[in-house]
């Protein structure tokens, strides 16, 4: 971990990682969706429609994924302070935010033909809409303070303060939405789900990952990148400033 | 201790009286409150119906504008600063903070509400739960509000984005707020769980949010 915090050795495994990390991403890809569209049972109380679940359920399971890496490299970065750890929260959020919009859109897709409406304030969707929020309201932090490294510090403690606030929002809205409509909704999700299910949903769960993993390396190298050019720009501004002083 | 009250004092002694900054609050409350009576039109009984959920909707909006003054003057005429080096534990300063803010923003707000309340056509036996859930639960406000307010301290303008930052944290405050507003309204009794949790919710806020909002603070003023 700690020869990561030479921004070069990173880069260098970033780009041998890159490909290989983008490859695997669509190759079980590939495996994922021919089961999940050709060589798996239609449900037999949602037909066809049940096949949305294997894009819609990875993208909730990348949803929490993101923003517990995002918690986590706070934390890292708070406690050891490794010059990565801010890098990599930054960089997951946006990536995380996209993952949570596409588990919202396609719950909602979902939900048309099973509930007859786009959207139902079923306990998920909305605990996944805010935590969309939580994402939004992150994002806006890191790009209203100019300061990097003060940048850094504050979301990090924004981040680490939502999300020991998530299990919470979870529970109370679990509680809201049992308190005004019995749990009638149907899910093809849950431990009962049959191994001809299971198999193109792990898979397309796996490729989701693989493709955080690869947008993960591609946004902080672009990250690192432009810090790079922050500090040149800065350098060759510095001289002149001196000159007119 | 001492130090702390005088903190405490200043705030809310100021709050009353520059410029009328608690009853500005009151005022956009009421406004908010008439704002959803207009939209939802005359009928008393859909009104009396969704009388908890408005006013609790309208004082977390309230507060919501207000918590950028929390810390934001005291960052800019640099009293701040003195307050870090004061020596006092910063979290302990920052619940001082929080708590004026309570006093001198969300309390007249509660006091406002019976009128309120009587233009909304609120039964009558639904006062007291709403009171008692609102005095309960907006501590929470205040608290997570302080914390928005350090987040966001070196930014000019930063309500949007305090906004932004605030609401999702306060789902559960509103949540338990209305649920134990109503069920305090039908009678149950203790107003059912949701005070509990609600209570619960301030706690989890004076136990979390002191320490991050000293934290943030440090990491904007160094």
């Amino acid at each position: 971990m700690h020869n990561l915090a030479n921004p070069q050795r990173f880069e260098k495994l970033a780009i041998r990682l890159t490909p290989l990390l983008s490859i695997a991403a669509g190759v079980t890809a590939l495996f994922g969706l021919y089961y999940a569209l050709f060589n798996s049972p239609a449900d037999y109380q949602q037909g066809e429609s049940v096949r949305i679940m294997y894009v819609h359920v990875p993208a909730a399971w990348m949803a929490l994924m993101c923003y517990s890496t995002m918690a986590i490299a706070s934390g890292v970065g708070f406690i050891w302070k490794h010059p990565l750890a801010d890098v990599t929260a930054k960089s997951t959020a946006p990536i995380g935010a996209a993952f949570t919009f596409l588990a919202l859109v396609t719950g909602s897709i979902w939900g048309k033909p099973m509930w007859g409406t786009w959207w139902a304030w079923d306990a998920r969707l909305t605990s996944v809409l805010i935590l969309f929020f939580l994402y939004l309201g992150y994002i806006a932090l890191w790009s209203a303070i100019d300061d990097k490294t003060r940048a850094a510090k504050v979301a990090a403690i924004a981040c680490l303060v939502g999300f020991i606030n998530i299990p919470i929002i979870k529970f109370s809205v679990d509680w809201w939405n049992s308190l005004h409509q019995p749990a009638s909704v149907l899910r093809g999700g849950g431990p009962t789900i049959h191994q001809s299910m299971l198999t193109p949903l792990l898979l397309m769960g796996i490729a989701y990952g693989l493709t955080f993993a690869a947008l993960l390396l591609i946004s902080m190298r672009a990250e690192l990148a432009e810090r790079r050019i922050a500090r040149l720009e800065q350098s060759a501004r510095a001289p002149s400033k001196a000159m007119i002083l | 201790m001492k130090r702390l009250m005088a903190i405490f004092e200043r705030d809310v002694t100021l709050a009353f009286r520059t410029g009328g900054g608690a009853l500005n609050s009151v005022a956009f409350f009421a406004l908010t409150v008439v704002i959803f009576a207009l939209a939802i039109g005359p009928d008393r009984a859909r009104l009396s119906e969704s009388a908890a959920p408005i006013l609790w909707t309208a004082a977390t909006l309230a507060a919501m504008l207000s918590f950028d003054r929390i810390l934001q003057a005291d960052f800019e005429d640099g009293s701040l600063d003195a307050l870090i080096e004061s020596g006092d534990l910063l979290s302990l300063v920052a619940l001082a903070k929080a708590s004026a803010h309570w006093v001198s923003t969300l309390l007249p707000l509660i006091l406002a509400t019976p009128v309120l309340g009587l233009l909304l056509g609120l039964p009558a036996h639904a006062y007291f739960p709403l009171m008692a859930s609102m005095v309960i639960g907006t501590p929470a406000l205040s608290l997570f509000g302080a914390l928005a307010s350090a987040l966001a301290l070196s930014l000019r303008r930063a309500s949007m984005l305090i906004t932004i930052l605030t609401a999702p944290l306060l789902t559960p405050a509103i949540i338990f707020g209305v649920a134990a507003a109503n069920a305090g309204a039908r009678g149950d009794a203790l107003f059912g769980p949701a005070l509990m949790l609600l209570a619960a919710m301030t706690l989890f806020g004076v136990l979390v949010t002191p320490a991050a909002t000293a934290a943030a603070i440090r990491f904007n003023t160094d």
